[in-house]
């Protein structure tokens, strides 16, 4: 903490005057872009503009050229591309080789991730291996005009508090940010940038780990990119209840969210947990269903344009925040949402109640050139 | 086969309460207790162990309470406990709380050859994941991260095949031994301490290594000046200004679903158009997308919680 600090910050800080530049680590899988990575350019074009440096993007892959030309598109001038079949899977092995090596030859002052899965596996790595900092999740960004100092804030003990994080003397100042929190700019396609490609130099039988095999999850919690989240607590009292949140979520075109102590009781896996220690949100509408709305809960989906909280007990935490508080019976009002639902669109029922959005999105969309959200092959545009 | 696992105390953050005045964390009274994911990790290891054979050894770094938390570990079957305590290393970032771990591996690794590495998937107060990545980068071997279970060691060949959790599903990978992972708690259940082990614990003096006993020469790579980052400033957050709250009655299920059959419906027609025009999907701004987006000042320049306006905070 700061006021453990004194002599520190008398000490000269080096002179960065070679590194230049705000950089996004574009995080993919096969070609297919995390939605983080353009969110990401949105907020370094902001603060690059700002301060009059140009904004980088990093491409490792393998046949991810249309990633290189994206990123140009979503605000990168220069883009540093690295393509080679050893980075065909992400093994962070091989991607932090090769981000390192970018970082070391190119001299970035900021590099941004995604604290997703893949951000932070990769972020760790090249942060120990360049020996720089690296703060944690951050949900807000900003940069000084003097000096360039990068201010990465997050929340932190359980939301309770904010914390801003500063890299003085060591480049490039790095940090994962969260999925989410800065919006998506809308591409542009006439926009001009350069790519530069390098070798990465690295041959497969140096990379210790191998990908046998990927499994799709049957269904697929898109958390972050959803308008509409149906979410259940403790307050269901069991795994049986959040069947009934499928239902609506199916009915509504969204998609099920749970608070912490649901996926701690096991009702319901981790990747729909929202909040500190899960995902944060920023959907149109967020429904709590028996949800108190403990603080870690609350970090995570306040953006949310509306809320609306259902719970028997109307003296709980949630309806401070609720734009729309209904105290009842969940048990009652939820299947009947679902059933006013189901009676506007007849369609999504003929379908059966499956619980795949993409069961869905087909069966609402009807015979036209959809791709239903499939995680293969979506636009590369 | 000798496993090493590291852990972490941490406060309780169900408990922790902020001093409002001071903006400060009101430390008096909180349990410490196990990160939770490291709480796998340990059970991992015990369950290998049991299968291997060989040793489980469990490190951590903190003040002398943190040995509360390696006698834990040993009443879940771990061997030894060996406390990284040095005055020089408070105030460390990740990197370097990596810097004395991995020290403390390869004095372990160098007592009896370690295969594995286990460390929980990421911490309840730091939340950041960054030291096992930093382990491993150090020791030069393979990391596995958010592995879900463990499908395969062979020890002959020396390798390990796990499943971990990536976007959009599950991996299975295959790695090189020694290597890295980190654990979920999907991993496994953690069992209860029998009650020799609970007494064995209770009687059990960790080991304490010192910068000495870890062989750091270099100050310069621990606690407060080996650490790149530092907390400049810690605020309470201002809740977002919301309006009244609209009560709607609930005694009538399908009364109450009538009023909130247009809310919902708003959402939908947005994620259906979306759906059926991908190009729309890159910006979920857009106005053309035809819902309304009710209370949400400065979407389009930016949004509120980004102060560009950095004298403002510090």
């Amino acid at each position: 903490m700061a006021e453990d600090l004194p002599g520190r910050t008398t000490d000269a800080i080096p002179d960065f005057s070679e590194y230049r530049g705000l950089w996004v680590y574009v995080q993919h899988r096969r070609g297919e872009a995390a939605p983080v990575s353009w969110q990401l350019l949105g907020v370094a074009r902001e603060m690059a503009q700002q301060i009059g440096v140009p904004v980088g993007a990093a491409v490792l892959g393998h046949n991810v050229r249309h990633l290189a030309e994206d990123a140009i598109k979503y605000g990168a001038d220069v883009v540093y591309h690295i393509d080679d079949p050893v980075l065909e899977d992400y093994r962070t092995q091989a991607y932090a080789h090769g981000m390192a090596a970018l970082i070391r030859n190119h001299k970035p002052e900021v590099v941004l991730y995604g604290s997703t899965i893949h951000g932070r596996d990769v972020a760790g790595a090249v942060a120990t291996e360049v020996k720089t900092g690296l703060a944690a999740d951050a949900t807000e960004l900003s940069i000084e005009e003097e000096g360039h100092l990068l201010h990465a804030s997050r929340p932190d003990f359980g939301g309770k508090l904010m914390s801003t994080i500063l890299c003085k003397r060591h480049r490039p100042q790095m940090a994962t940010c969260r999925p989410g929190v800065f919006p998506t700019p809308p591409p542009d396609p006439d926009r001009k940038g350069e790519i530069i490609s390098e070798p990465l130099g690295l041959r497969e039988e140096e990379v210790a780990t191998q990908v046998l095999e990927f499994i799709p999850e049957p269904h697929q919690v898109d958390l972050s990119n959803a308008d509409l989240i149906v979410s259940g607590g403790r307050g269901l009292g069991g795994p049986k209840a959040f069947e009934m949140l499928f239902e609506l979520a199916e009915a509504a075109h969204g998609v099920v969210g749970a608070s912490r102590g649901a996926v701690m009781a096991g009702w319901i896996p981790y990747q729909h947990q929202v909040g500190q220690t899960g995902q944060t949100v920023r959907p149109r509408v967020y429904v709590a269903c028996g949800i108190s709305g403990a603080i870690q809960h609350m970090v995570g989906m306040q953006d949310s344009d509306i809320i609306v909280a259902i719970n028997s007990d109307g003296s709980a935490p949630i309806f401070r925040s609720a734009d729309y508080g209904v105290v009842g019976d969940m048990f009652q009002i939820i299947p009947a949402l679902t059933r006013h639902l189901r009676a506007l669109s007849p369609p999504a029922r003929s379908n059966g109640p499956t619980k795949t959005p993409q069961g869905t999105s087909s069966e609402r969309s009807g015979p036209g050139p959809i791709s239903e959200g499939s995680t293969k092959d979506g636009p590369s545009n | 086969m000798h496993i090493v696992v590291s852990i972490k105390q941490v406060p309780d953050t169900a408990e922790v309460r902020i001093d409002p005045r001071t903006n400060t964390m009101i430390r008096n009274g909180v349990p410490s207790i196990v990160n939770p994911d490291d709480r796998h990790a340990v059970e991992e290891a015990v369950h290998l162990k049991e299968q291997f054979g060989g040793r489980v050894s469990v490190v951590t770094m903190g003040p002398n309470q943190a040995k509360d938390a390696l006698r834990e570990a040993v009443s879940f079957g771990a061997d030894q406990g060996i406390l990284l305590s040095d005055r020089r290393f408070a105030g460390a970032d990740t990197l370097a709380t990596s810097y004395v771990l991995w020290k403390s591996i390869l004095r372990l690794n160098s007592e009896a050859p370690v295969e594995l590495v286990l460390c929980g998937r990421q911490a309840l107060d730091g939340d950041t994941g960054q030291v096992p990545p930093g382990i491993a980068t150090r020791l030069g071997w393979p990391q596995l991260t958010s592995v879900l279970r463990v499908d395969e060691v062979n020890l002959q060949d020396r390798w390990i095949k796990v499943q971990r959790m990536v976007e959009g599903g599950r991996e299975i990978v295959r790695a090189k031994l020694p290597c890295v992972l980190t654990c979920t708690r999907e991993m496994n259940v953690p069992r209860y301490a029998t009650f020799p082990n609970m007494v064995k614990a209770a009687r059990y003096d960790p080991l304490v290594w010192d910068r000495e006993a870890l062989g750091i020469d270099d100050e310069s790579q621990v606690g407060l000046r080996g650490s790149p980052t530092i907390v400049s400033k810690v605020w309470a957050p201002a809740p977002r200004q919301r309006g009244a709250t609209v009560w709607i009655d609930g005694s009538d299920p399908d009364q109450a679903a009538e009023q909130l059959i247009p809310i919902l419906i708003n959402a939908a027609k947005n994620q259906i158009e979306r759906l059926q025009d991908p190009a729309a999907e890159v910006s979920p701004e857009n106005p053309a997308n035809g819902a309304e987006r009710p209370r949400v000042p400065a979407t389009e320049n930016g949004p509120d919680n980004r102060p560009s306006n950095v004298a403002k905070h510090g």
